[in-house]
């Protein structure tokens, strides 16, 4: 299987009067169409490994490859085109833009990367709602949509730009056991029939056992790395 | 639309309030800026065309700028020559050969140009004295450059031509005297010669000094009763553009030699009141401006604040630090923008009331009108202005937001 992401002894430091270590030579490597789950407990450090997988912080020593290319190198305008094109996060506040419809938070990363014009967006913005199960909400505000919906339209923000992963971040942390199953089971199938790869923290053993191999973190280092049901 | 404009639409349509707010204050300061401008700039101009109107644009007096040099210091340059008791010779005063210098005055272009002997005289009249200086004119020739013949109340300048011995007077004076048109006085001049002469007109141009201290007779005569014949003291010039004076007066200058004084030189030290005034008004106004844009630099820092998880989504998406500060400087030129737009239309709203404004000032007769000037220049500089100082307060709460880190916020929510 091709390897779409790899980190090499990753090290974190937060700066400061009594310097912080996040994650402390972290090493993994993921293939394209694995469901990998990284848990462990509060503080261990796996959001903040999640955040350097996905370009949103910069490693204080290592190297991470996406997609065969070196991106811990990079600078802020390249990493930002790659998170654009390559990358899809889920949060577990679903961070949805208060002010614009379910419709418009989708098209919105589309319409920065600027490929499709304003038509196509608006008819895949509308397609992957409606696969999620959200074709009649398409022109509410985020306000009036459940907690759950509000998840499933992230995930639909998240594939807008057909990315090449997609980083969750306790995305079911916030969310009822119904629309948790809900949110995992989406996520499986697009890993399982739709051949993206998804990288989840949870905290939840439902949801990692639903995934294909699970990381435990604990201290900021990669404490376990086993596949699931092996 | 782009992407960032649209983010910026949808962030001021999200706080109606907060937006028209600060639009107020920016209409509001392009509004005073164009109001106090035209009024000042409408004043000044006013000031100016009277200043101009009421005196030659250029006057010739037979004087030089500098002193004549000395035929020894010319016999040895550069030495130290000191010359005692030089007096100097004595002489008819008067503008030499006045008439050939008068004809190439005339060969310019867009000037018109007259003759003037004046000197001081003493006028009798029932036992009273009244010095008074007298302007020796040629009435055909006066009325092309100067207005005097719009201030003659009673009679007119050509009674003058009809009667050498005619003399027309300010109507204060005659009051002074107790003198009426018709009347015969005594006019005694330096040279000593005296001459009875009627009243032949009467003005009057509101300024006292003028009105109650000058005369004005035929330059023939003028030029007998001060002993200085066929000469004058006096060249006075109208143009047709009168701001091209100080170009036309350094020219006749350099070429006849006498002092050739412009109306800017003349009336230098108010031009430099004017420039002094012009600096204060709008160092005022824009002050206006400038509190109007402390606003917009509150509303869009608060946008910044309340939007720092937008923000943070924005560039966890692959949106970058520029495509975020153009967003809230898209918001900062809008708020200028529309706030200059509207200014401009609350501006001429107030322009036309100001100018719809009469007025009686005492010592004028009728009312006058408050002077606006409707230049578009002041516009366009009050629009420019807002709009800068708009997207100057927009500027920082956008560097500010361009600098948000996702992680920070992130973190703060997990």
């Amino acid at each position: 299987m091709t390897e779409v992401l790899r980190a090499e002894r990753v090290t974190r430091v937060l700066p400061g009067e009594v310097p912080v270590t996040l994650v402390r030579d972290a090493s993994l490597s993921v293939s394209r169409g694995e469901f990998v789950s990284i848990m462990g407990p509060s503080g261990s450090g796996k959001s903040s490994l999640l955040y350097l997988l996905g370009l949103l912080d910069m490693p204080t020593s290592g190297r991470i490859w996406l997609d065969g290319e070196e991106v811990s190198a990079l600078d802020d305008r390249r990493i930002a085109r790659i998170r654009l094109e390559k990358l899809g996060f889920v949060f577990q506040f679903h961070f949805l833009l208060a002010e614009f419809s379910v419709l418009d938070n989708v098209m919105l990363p589309m319409a920065k990367l600027g490929r499709l014009n304003e038509a196509e967006r608006r008819e895949r913005a509308a397609r992957l709602l409606d696969d999620l199960g959200l074709g009649d909400h398409i022109r509410k505000r985020p306000d009036q949509l459940s907690g759950g919906q509000r998840q499933r339209v992230a995930i639909a923000r998240a594939l807008a730009n057909d990315p090449l992963i997609i980083l969750a971040d306790e995305p079911t942390g916030n969310l009822d056991s119904v629309a948790s199953a809900n949110v995992r089971d989406i996520l499986s199938a697009l890993v399982h029939e739709g051949n993206k790869t998804v990288l989840a923290v949870t905290h939840d053993p439902d949801f990692a056992r639903a995934g294909d191999r699970q990381i435990h973190i604990i201290d900021g280092r990669v404490e376990t790395d086993e596949v699931n049901g092996g | 639309m782009s992407l960032t404009l649209k983010i910026a639409v949808t962030h001021l349509l999200s706080r109606r309030r907060q937006t028209l707010m600060s639009l107020l204050g920016v209409m509001l300061g392009v509004a005073f800026f164009m109001a106090v401008s035209s009024l000042m700039r409408g004043s000044e101009q006013d000031f100016i065309s009277r200043l101009i109107d009421s005196e030659p644009h250029i006057t010739i007096s037979d004087e030089f700028r500098n002193p004549p040099e000395q035929p020894a210091a010319r016999e040895y340059p550069g030495a130290a020559v000191a010359i005692s008791n030089v007096k100097p010779k004595t002489d008819v005063r008067g503008i030499r050969g006045y008439k050939q210098k008068m004809d190439w005055i005339a060969r310019l272009p867009g000037v018109r140009v007259a003759p003037v002997l004046s000197g001081q005289i003493i006028l009798t009249y029932a036992g009273k004295d009244e010095g008074v200086l007298m302007n020796g004119v040629v009435p055909e020739m006066m009325t092309g450059v100067s207005d005097i013949e719009d201030k003659i109340v009673a009679g007119s300048l050509e009674e003058l031509s009809a009667n050498p011995n005619g003399i027309i007077i300010g109507r204060a004076l005659a009051k002074k005297l107790n003198l009426k048109m018709g009347d015969n006085l005594t006019v005694s001049s330096p040279v000593g010669l005296i001459r009875t002469m009627k009243i032949v007109g009467l003005f009057e141009t509101g300024v006292s000094a003028v009105d109650e201290g000058q005369a004005y007779v035929l330059l023939k005569r003028a030029q007998t009763l001060l002993n200085r014949p066929d000469r004058a003291n006096l060249l006075v010039i109208q143009l047709d553009d009168p701001y091209a004076a100080r170009a036309v007066a350094a020219r006749i200058e350099k070429r006849i030699g006498y002092r050739s004084k412009s109306w800017q030189e003349a009336s230098e030290n108010l031009m430099s009141v004017l420039l002094v005034r012009n600096i204060i008004m709008y160092s005022v106004v824009s002050a206006i401006l400038v509190v109007a844009s402390f606003g917009i630099y509150n509303i869009i820092s608060t946008v910044v604040m309340e939007k720092r998880r937008d923000i943070a989504i924005l560039k966890s998406m692959g949106f970058t630090a520029r495509d975020i500060r153009r967003v809230f400087l898209w918001e900062g030129t809008i708020i200028g923008a529309l706030g200059s737009l509207s200014g401009v239309s609350v501006g001429l709203l107030l322009m036309a009331v100001l100018n719809s404004l009469s007025f009686e000032p005492p010592g004028f007769t009728g009312a006058i009108n408050l002077p606006i000037y409707w230049g578009l220049d002041q516009v366009l500089m009050a629009c420019a202005f807002a709009t800068a100082s708009a997207m100057g307060a927009a500027y920082f709460p956008a560097r500010k937001a361009g600098m948000v880190h996702p992680v920070d916020i992130l973190r703060g929510q997990a």
